[in-house]
């Protein structure tokens, strides 16, 4: 009854704030509903058993993804009085595109297959004494581990591409090197000097005394 | 009726008595801290710190808490209200909900689950969110400024903790704390606790625990000479309270996640007969309050970090040594034999 309850309340709390996103006016409100429902997810996920995969859904989603995310939405300064203008004139093709989409996702539900290795799997299903976190580790590094490792390439691919994209060498600007200033020893930067009363430093490495 | 009762709203009566039982001591417990944060930073610099409000000054927290209650809350007229006011909120109550997991002695958690280290990290992330929203919606750009280096900083840390705690884990063989406690109980005693095996992470885990907290030396979200007092500028009365007490028991929270990483959680440093005698919870306190005593120190005695410095240390300093680490635990472990866990 109360698992019932709670699938309720996290499920009505995701589909509310997935709408909510497309609905409110303010972008920045769209994230944080964005982020109300990846935790609302996150739940569900806890309330079938799978800990592991809600912890890292808040984790990586909401703790990094959708942090970038916000700041790109505070960053920009667009004028929505603006945009919504002409959102009657492209009603139709909004409509078109809404319409194609609803039928693709259609035809993929109705021509669902199920995998043939699941019923294997679902005849030796997880052993009992493991946590989730150890079954996942078992699956993805053994059987899975290519497709895990291509997984971490595009993603290396995809970080170097933005460095290489984002990453400009400025001319004259100072930087720190602090292998240089861990390096300096006394007697590279200080020079003990007897100044004479009334002569003054004269021309030395200090520079000239007009 | 008497079925329902027992198998239903009497456990939820417990849960609900064992969290607000755990919120009382915490409460109290952070304004002791707090007043000890100001006594130990007095101390530093020979001057006496708070000694008016009770002996000592030991009521000070509280006579602070009344104050803030009973100041009137300005609401900046610029601002986005609901966010405004959810702010603080939101970082109150993720501070407070780390602890539901964490367990101050053998069984004495409100919720002893799986994966209690990669929850205390989701909630450590997710307390980026209240600076984050504190920032946008004052509408004031030394709050904003604020909310975007500390989002730029907590996310930098955030990774060298993680690999941290992979490392712990590593040697532990599981994501529960519990689990990790248990694994430090060795016939050594503090010597077999993580702190010296993994040494070198230790340290990285305090230093970088500082910089996610947002303490000093990494304290430029509030850097009062640049920004005046960062994201919370806009804000008084009970709001910056909340703002307040979630910096504390986040603290505080980092603290207890150190003492059950890499101090051995509520275990008696001397394995032997009239230190085991004493409870658990009391050698866990006295180790959350070493970290916190270290905590204080570090910010009465070091400057404020430059903020490019502050960049370079995480992502160039302790990324690539945690990394390093990672794979040096991972393989001392695979080929010395000591590997936890079946997978052999």
């Amino acid at each position: 009854m109360i698992a019932a309850l709670f699938f309720y309340l996290f499920a009505g709390l995701c589909v509310a704030s997935a709408f909510m996103v497309i609905a409110s006016k303010n972008p920045v409100h769209s994230v944080l509903y964005l982020i109300l429902a990846f935790v609302n997810a996150a739940g569900l996920f806890v309330m079938i058993g799978a800990e592991f995969l809600a912890m890292i859904l808040i984790v990586v989603y909401v703790g990094a993804v959708a942090v970038l995310f916000l700041f790109v939405v505070m960053m920009l300064d667009v004028d929505f009085a603006e945009l919504k203008q002409g959102a009657l004139q492209y009603l139709p093709i909004g409509l078109l595109i809404g319409g194609i989409f609803i039928a693709e996702l259609l035809l993929v539900v109705g021509a669902w297959v199920i995998g043939p290795g699941v019923p294997q799997a679902i005849v030796a299903p997880i052993p009992t004494g493991i946590s989730n976190t150890e079954a996942i580790g078992l699956v993805l590094y053994t059987k899975y581990v290519y497709f895990f490792q291509a997984a971490g390439m595009i993603l290396l691919v995809a970080m170097i591409g933005a460095i290489v994209l984002t990453l400009r060498h400025k001319e004259r600007v100072r930087r720190q090197s602090i292998a240089e200033q861990v390096a300096r020893t006394p007697a590279m930067s200080i020079e003990v000097v007897k100044v004479r009363t009334g002569q003054g430093l004269g021309s030395n490495s200090f520079g000239s005394n007009p | 009726m008497a079925e329902i009762f027992f198998s239903y709203i009497w456990p939820v009566i417990i849960m609900v008595a064992q969290s607000l039982l755990l919120l009382v001591i915490l409460l109290v417990a952070i304004a002791y801290v707090l007043l000890a944060d100001r006594k130990i930073w007095a101390a530093v610099q020979m001057r006496r710190g708070p000694n008016v409000v009770g002996p000592w000054g030991l009521f000070q927290s509280f006579a602070d808490l009344i104050k803030f209650v009973l100041k009137e809350p300005v609401i900046p007229s610029g601002s986005n209200k609901g966010v405004f006011l959810l702010a603080p909120l939101v970082t109150c109550v993720l501070a407070l909900a780390a602890w539901a997991v964490i367990p101050v002695n053998v069984g004495w958690a409100i919720a002893d689950i799986n994966v209690g280290v990669l929850y205390i990290f989701a909630i450590s992330s997710l307390m980026v969110y209240g600076i984050i929203m504190a920032g946008w919606a004052s509408n004031s750009k030394y709050a904003f400024l604020a909310a975007v280096r500390s989002a730029a900083q907590m996310v930098s840390y955030e990774v060298s903790i993680g690999f941290v705690i992979i490392t712990v884990l590593l040697c532990a063989g599981s994501l529960n704390l519990t689990a990790i406690v248990n694994a430090q109980d060795t016939k050594y005693g503090a010597l077999g606790w993580y702190w010296l095996p993994l040494f070198p992470m230790f340290i990285v885990f305090f230093i970088s625990a500082l910089a996610e907290t947002n303490r000093p030396p990494f304290d430029l979200v509030e850097a009062e000479s640049e920004l005046v007092a960062g994201f919370m500028v806009e804000y008084g009365s009970s709001p910056y309270m909340m703002f307040m007490l979630g910096e504390y028991v986040a603290i505080v929270t980092m603290c207890a996640m150190a003492t059950i990483m890499f101090l051995g959680g509520w275990l008696s440093p001397l394995p032997f007969a009239p230190f085991t005698w004493i409870p658990g919870v009391v050698w866990f306190s006295l180790k959350v309050l070493f970290m916190f005593f270290m905590f204080a120190m570090v910010k009465a005695i070091v400057p404020r970090y430059r903020y490019d410095q502050l960049m370079r240390l995480g992502w160039k300093v302790f990324l690539p040594l945690s990394l390093a680490m990672v794979a040096i635990v991972a393989g001392v472990l695979q080929y010395g034999g000591l590997a936890a866990g079946a997978v052999k």
